[in-house]
């Protein structure tokens, strides 16, 4: 259950639009079901008061959006974030792709999200409603009489059970109390995997990533993925669509993408939260972010405004290629 | 009679300022390397970006060898200290996903190194051709 009320929050958005101060707001609204929550833009308190949501299925980051809706919006914008948001919005600024005049950003402390997936393990499907009240979720079925209380804790979103931080690290005005970087497990999967074999890690990911279907979801929802041109779009490559083969066909894809956002990436766990296949991508996300930590030392993207990503930096002394498996052997 | 034997595919990307003219050494001193080793000229190692190696490997490539000037050595200052960084990345994550490590390998051969040009590609044709075919990189969509 989230500290924060719905009312408080578009109150602060109300306000700051009666007073001139923001023209936009960039908030959530329902989509197709409770669960389902859509990015939107609102520009008045009637539209806010009817669309405006929050819950514990608001989980999108809208850093990104404010690339191009800064743009298109000759007002300020005031965009809503959660604590992990606000590192995507640190390594945006960092790398110039908004006005940061153009934003006021209202930094909103965040419990936890939900993932839908495990609550479909419990409830199975059928899911007319979802209520958040108090710590629990009570989710209404087209089969049950009853709503099934499903306690918030037990159906929180992998990314939040392995929450690295609930600090602030931008703002300009913040509701609720500063929060802590938190000591997070985050790594622990990552370890496990490179526990394994060569094989099992090949047959493991070849059993994840051969399910999936190239809707570029990933890519699209992605912070640190804000080029204007992106190489997968490339008609010529012969490679720009999904296999007809049910086979392992896109690991290129996967470590590209990874790759591209690698020192950037901020791990905000959007690529897997949008993935329609769920697939764990936030773990070739987190093994780039692992290794540059044990190579390159400790180094968190988004943290610090203007700090200099690691692949754009280098040392003399640095690791030969050849060497980081017997590094990481070591180590582990 | 003839003899099937399995000829791996190894594409070495060299850097024109040392290793392309260290291949050329090997080739003036009479050194012998496999012919399997097909080498595509950049003009700093830093031009190889990860999806070169990945493409290599999509379209049939058993090997990628990426060769470059000494750290210190670079034509351009610091390109190779960017490969450096890069393809140490990328090769652990080749590895995290199971994808033998033998594969990929970065050198530094400089103009002057024309034996350790030849002998780092018979080994790494050695090693490779252990290996044996590369199936778990490779692209269906990609071969002709």
């Amino acid at each position: 259950m989230q500290k924060i009320t719905r009312e408080q929050l578009i109150e602060k958005a109300s306000a700051l639009l009666a007073d001139g101060t923001v023209k936009q707001v960039l908030g959530w609204a329902k989509g197709e079901f409770d669960y389902d929550i859509t990015p939107a833009v609102f520009e008045s308190a009637e539209e806010l008061n009817a669309n405006f949501v929050w819950s514990d299925f608001c989980g999108a980051n809208f850093s990104k959006y404010l690339v191009s809706k800064t743009r298109k919006c000759d007002g300020k914008i005031l965009v809503f974030l959660k604590p992990c948001d606000t590192y995507s919005f640190n390594q945006l600024l960092t790398e110039h792709r908004f006005d940061r005049e153009k934003v006021y950003a209202v930094g909103i402390p965040c419990e936890g999200m939900a993932d839908i997936a495990k609550i479909k393990e419990i409830c199975a499907d059928g899911i007319a409603s979802i209520d958040c009240e108090g710590d629990a979720l009570k989710v209404h079925t087209l089969y049950d009489d009853e709503p099934v209380c499903v306690p918030a804790a037990d159906v929180l979103a992998e990314r939040c059970v392995n929450c690295k931080s609930k600090k602030h690290v931008a703002y300009d005005e913040l509701l609720g109390e500063e929060g802590e970087v938190l000591d997070s497990a985050r790594f622990d999967e990552v370890a496990k995997l490179e526990a394994m074999t060569p094989d099992e890690r090949f047959a493991f990911w070849q059993g994840e990533l051969s399910r999936c279907i190239r809707c570029n979801a990933c890519r699209n929802v992605c912070p640190a993925c804000t080029c204007e041109k992106c190489v997968f779009d490339n008609p010529n490559s012969g490679v720009e669509n999904k296999s007809p083969a049910n086979s392992f066909e896109e690991k290129m894809f996967h470590i590209i993408r990874a790759f591209h956002v690698a020192g950037r990436c901020t791990d905000c766990g959007e690529c897997s939260r949008v993935c329609p296949q769920h697939i764990p991508l936030h773990l070739l996300n987190r093994k780039f972010i692992k290794d540059i930590d044990n190579f390159y030392g400790e180094y968190q993207a988004g943290a610090e405004e203007g700090s200099r990503a690691p692949l754009v930096d280098y040392t003399t002394e640095d690791i030969e290629p050849g060497e980081v498996f017997d590094r990481r052997d070591t180590d582990a | 009679m003839q003899v099937n034997e399995y000829k791996p595919l190894i594409v070495a990307f060299c850097c024109n300022w040392c290793s392309y003219a260290g291949a050329d050494l090997a080739g003036n001193n009479r050194l012998n390397y496999p012919a399997e080793v097909k080498i595509i000229r950049v003009p700093c190692s830093c031009r190889v970006n990860p999806m070169f190696v990945l493409r290599a490997f999509q379209r049939g490539a058993d090997g990628v060898i990426i060769c470059g000037c000494h750290p210190g050595d670079c034509h351009y200052t610091s390109g190779n200290y960017f490969t450096r960084r890069r393809m140490a990345l990328l090769f652990s994550m080749l590895d995290y996903l199971g994808i033998e490590k033998e594969r990929t390998r970065v050198e530094w051969v400089s103009a002057a190194e024309g034996a350790k040009f030849a002998a780092t590609m018979n080994d790494f044709v050695e090693k490779v051709t252990a290996l044996g075919e590369n199936k778990r990189l490779e692209d269906l969509r990609c071969k002709k």
